[in-house]
């Protein structure tokens, strides 16, 4: 009980220290991917090709003036950026990221905890990151802000949809709602192999969910100034976007749970291929933002409602159908 | 057993909490504090904010949210069914297609009424 206590602890410090980090890095990743796709440099000040780069904008953002509007709703404006966080922490706490392994005699697994409702409990978590939004848009008290939040609750809960409908037909296959039995079923195939449209619906959803290019019509820069955080400042800002990148590490390291064989791999280490994996999944999150211009929201509407939707319903049909001719 | 329970989640939640808490309320104590009253106005490129900041915003982001109200729950009702489907054999096939018959059907209603048009 003791030796489950201790190395519980030892490892929520380890992925929430990780969590943290990687999102802070991911700012540097995106510019440098950015700066890349146009043929510059990207940040090459602070550190060796800018390394430094995001703990100097971690420490600047801590100690700049915390501006809070005079006409904001106080109580909420402050708790807004809270909320947004707090999810995004909490959710890699189900994930697997490592076979399990043996220390003095016990066998640790390497996830924080395999509870049986696992997927669930991931979806309930990312749905609850559109609270901070539309909480902080409404409590600024700005025109600009409003009209983002409200933008991007509607986006946020029409893909929301088809997110959790793309999963279902990986929960047919498994049998199974908890991480950990998902990732053993994919020891000897992929599920990307037997839900290829799955992955690709979630793929797009969760772009849309984490409002990213192209889907970013609440923080639309030449329309409505920065949307829902127009009127944030500080760390307060920087809270949005610890959310924002906490939520691409956590998008991907769950596609590469469900589709990707999570930390199954050969030769090398476990946990270095659940790394390997989801540093390739973002890196098509980044891509994806540095090629494609922004939708116009009645096409943004339209691709989730008439487009997606439909499609991961078929999806479900399709899969049930072929699995019962299967006999499985 | 242990490895099933839900304490390290509460564990977590608790330093997620303490985190956010901590850094929100370090970072303003810490900040450097200018008294100006034109900086706590609300942003509108620099002129004096016209109007109410709480516009009106259009009814269909409300028909949308109903919408997800009806379609997330009928989702929800797939989970367990798919976590039994290879069980329940053709029975339960037919039964959940029928089921999303139903879902797409109302889908093809909202959309033929014009409900998920924009202009």
């Amino acid at each position: 009980m003791i030796f489950w206590l201790i190395t519980t602890l030892i490892k929520i410090l380890i992925v929430f220290g990780v969590l943290l980090l990687s999102a802070a890095y991911l700012t540097l990743l995106e510019r440098k991917v950015a700066a890349r796709i146009q043929n510059r440099l990207g940040p090459m000040e602070a550190g060796f090709h800018g390394y430094l780069q995001p703990i100097a904008d971690g420490i600047k953002l801590f100690f700049k003036e915390d501006i809070i509007p005079a006409d904001a709703n106080k109580l909420l404006f402050i708790l807004a950026p809270i909320i947004v966080v707090i999810p995004v922490l909490t959710t890699f706490a189900v994930i697997p990221f490592g076979a399990p392994i043996k220390i003095f005699g016990h066998i640790v697994p390497l996830q924080i905890t395999n509870v049986n409702i696992g997927i669930l409990f991931v979806l309930a978590l990312s749905s609850l990151g559109i609270y901070g939004v539309v909480i902080g848009g409404w409590a600024s008290n700005s025109k600009y802000s409003l009209l983002g939040a409200i933008r991007t609750a509607a986006q946020m809960i029409s893909y929301e949809l088809s997110l959790v409908l793309s999963i279902i037909g990986v929960i047919m296959i498994a049998g199974n709602l908890s991480l950990a039995q998902i990732v053993s079923s994919q020891a000897h195939m992929w599920f990307i192999v037997y839900q290829p449209i799955g992955f690709l619906i979630y793929l797009i959803a969760s772009t849309a969910e984490m409002n990213r290019v192209p889907f970013d019509l609440g923080e639309a820069e030449g329309e409505i100034v920065a949307g829902f955080h127009t009127e944030y400042s500080s760390m307060k800002f920087a809270f949005y976007f610890i959310g924002e990148y906490g939520q691409i590490v956590i998008n991907s390291a769950i596609i590469t749970t469900l589709f990707l064989g999570g930390w199954e791999g050969p030769f090398l280490p476990s946990v270095l291929w659940f790394v390997i994996k989801v540093f390739l999944v973002i890196l098509i999150y980044l891509w994806f933002r540095w090629t494609y211009p922004r939708l116009r929201y009645d096409e943004l509407m339209d691709l989730g409602w008439k487009i997606l939707l439909p499609l991961s319903l078929a999806n479900i049909v399709v899969t049930g159908f072929i699995m019962i001719l299967l006999g499985k | 057993m242990e490895q099933n329970s839900f304490l390290p989640i509460l564990i977590m939640l608790v330093i997620a909490i303490l985190f956010a808490v901590f850094t929100v309320v370090f970072s303003s104590l810490l900040g450097k504090k200018t008294f100006e009253k034109g900086k706590l106005k609300a942003y509108e490129c620099g002129i004096e904010p016209v109007g109410e900041p709480h516009v009106r915003f259009d009814i269909k982001f409300y028909l949308i949210a109903i919408f997800f109200l009806l379609f997330d729950i009928e989702a929800l009702f797939l989970f367990p069914w798919a976590v039994v489907f290879s069980s329940l054999g053709l029975y339960g096939f037919v039964e959940m297609f029928l089921f999303i018959a139903i879902l797409v059907f109302g889908l093809i209603y909202i959309w033929k009424k014009g409900a998920l048009k924009w202009d």
